[in-house]
């Protein structure tokens, strides 16, 4: 269990985390690790409570959901509330302080806007949830800023890879920058 | 080179199934099993298969039941409540012996309980949901590639014997997904059914020969006269209520699976061989239990896994075995103590069994399963 890194995205249903846990997971299988993504969601579809937990590690994965956590983003204070638990002292949170105004005194929460950085750059927030995943890539290094932007490109909707690539790189950015301010 | 997946455990039943040869789905969504459905009515038309939404989940055992007699191997899948409601064609499918699949995709209940959460409380009820001493078959994997495996021997099995054959997974295997090479069709055998070599004049449709259990199918419009119905029946398939001829067809239902117990069995053992804690888990359960095993080795406790894969029939001669000397049996299940009824009916009395359970839409953790090795090892 010890190189487990564990994942947790989270936000309410309709934001896209779910598809970037996939991507990640599969981002991870990319560079030869074994990786699980396992959602959970409620019976509203959009709307509702909604996460991702997605388990990387160099060995095969037993137990699909998380143990200890390693990362978590949160995309709604609800969704903080419900499912910022099971964290590691020291996880690394990421957060939009749009939507989430209470970490619970947390420590190491990175409070990056992304819904508004992505109306900004990309006049459309559907790309919201992989703005997200290019900070959290940026922020962990759990694999690597190519890897995820191969896998982002073969996944993306035809017409529109430049956009989703876009949306990573306005991700990876603000991450960088967060970093810097520390 | 094999094909790289990434497939949720619902889309990997739907490709295994095609796999399989698979080509008629009865449909009726539900949550968390929709997706099989979904997968199939894209997937099956690109087969020359058939996918046919129904009005309800009874609808959908119906038909599937319906296209297994006319020849084609059928599936449907569903969850708690569907279960539920395709009990009473699954005992016709058991009398009538028509081949087919049912894939469970198990979530929190009784009634339309926890449609997102996963639960394994639907054990009981693949053995015992419909009524009558009815024979049946449940398969219960737990990774997304013996998932795929075990879909294929359910339709195997299926065709073999002439029965439903269950397949037992949950929310989480349903909508979880990990990386696995599909096995290539070199890795497993693809049975079919016996067809009758008779004339349609010489044929009834229940007669076996000595020491014959499966009577031979002739498929539904290809001239033979058929006759299904969830009465008792004689070989011609007409009721009759001659108490030797109905006993003597029910026991040969019975011992289609008790003859065959070699090839329908299946199951893991992990660390067993000096284990003093013994740990019963199946499905998606098992995972954390193995994670739990493999900690507790770490302080030198001695616990080993036995993980049932046929969880119907119960591997009772297996069980009894190894629990025999062992200083405790912990049987781990999302439920409130159903798999462990088995084990205390099999184990001897002097071994001390205890259940780790839960319910409520969360795993177990594996951690859980620790703390409980630790207090009887």
């Amino acid at each position: 269990m010890a190189d487990r890194f564990e994942a947790r995205f989270s936000a309410v249903g309709g934001q896209g985390v779910i598809l970037a846990g996939d991507l990640l997971a599969r981002a991870a299988y990319e560079e030869g690790k074994f990786s699980v993504q396992s959602p959970t969601y409620t019976a509203q579809v959009r709307g509702g409570p909604t996460k991702i937990d997605v388990i990387i590690s160099e060995e095969k994965i037993l137990y699909p959901r998380t143990m200890a956590i390693d990362f978590f983003l949160s995309l709604a204070q609800r969704s903080f509330d419900s499912f910022g638990v099971g964290l590691k002292p020291g996880c690394t949170i990421l957060v939009d302080p749009n939507l989430v105004h209470d970490c619970k005194g947390h420590k190491n929460v990175y409070r990056i806007p992304v819904i508004d950085l992505t109306h900004t750059g990309l006049g459309r927030i559907v790309y919201t949830s992989v703005v997200a995943l290019g900070a959290m890539v940026e922020l962990t290094h759990v694999v690597k800023n190519e890897t995820i932007q191969k896998i982002v490109e073969k996944h993306a909707p035809k017409g529109t890879e430049k956009q989703n690539l876009k949306a990573l790189d306005i991700g990876f950015s603000a991450a960088a920058a967060a970093k810097a301010d520390e | 080179m094999s094909q790289v997946v990434f497939w949720t455990g619902n889309e990997v039943t739907a490709e295994a199934g095609i796999a399989a040869g698979c080509r008629f789905f009865g449909g009726y969504p539900i949550t968390p099993s929709s997706e099989i459905a979904a997968v199939m009515a894209k997937r099956l038309p690109m087969e020359n298969g058939i996918f046919i939404q129904m009005e309800d989940e009874i609808a959908a055992m119906g038909a599937c039941i319906g296209a297994a007699m006319a020849g084609a191997k059928s599936m449907t899948a569903t969850s708690g409540p569907g279960f539920s409601l395709k009990q009473e064609h699954i005992g016709f499918a058991c009398m009538v012996e028509a081949p087919c699949v049912i894939v469970n995709v198990q979530r929190g209940g009784p009634s339309t309980g926890l449609p997102t959460h996963p639960a394994q409380s639907d054990l009981m009820q693949a053995r015992w949901g419909t009524h009558g001493d009815h024979a049946i078959i449940a398969l219960a994997p737990a990774y997304l590639r013996e998932l795929y495996l075990e879909i294929i021997r359910a339709f195997n099995l299926s065709e073999k014997f002439r029965l439903p054959v269950i397949v037992l997974i949950d929310e989480i295997l349903g909508h979880m997904s990990e990386c696995f090479e599909v096995p290539e069709p070199h890795e497993y055998t693809i049975f079919n059914r016996v067809k009758t070599d008779k004339s349609p004049e010489e044929y009834n449709p229940y007669e076996v020969s000595d020491g014959e259990l499966v009577p031979p199918m002739a498929n539904y419009f290809e001239g033979y006269r058929f006759h299904a119905t969830g009465l008792n029946h004689d070989k011609t398939g007409f009721p009759t209520t001659d108490q030797v001829l109905c006993q003597t067809d029910e026991v040969r239902k019975h011992e289609k699976i008790a003859q065959n117990r070699a090839e329908i069995d299946s199951w893991e053992e992990i660390m067993l061989d000096d284990a003093e804690v013994l740990v019963i888990a199946f499905g998606s359960t098992a995972r954390g239990a193995q994670t739990a095993v493999e900690e507790v080795r770490k302080d030198g406790i001695r616990a080993g896994l036995f993980r049932p894969i046929t969880v119907w029939p119960f591997p009772e001669e297996r069980v009894r075995e190894l629990a025999q000397g062992k200083k405790a049996v912990i049987v781990a299940e999302m439920n409130l103590g159903q798999m462990i009824l088995e084990v205390e009916r099999v184990a001897h009395s002097d071994v001390k069994i205890v259940g780790c359970q839960k319910i409520g839409g969360i795993p177990i953790e594996p951690y859980e399963i620790v703390a409980k090795i630790r207090e009887v090892g």
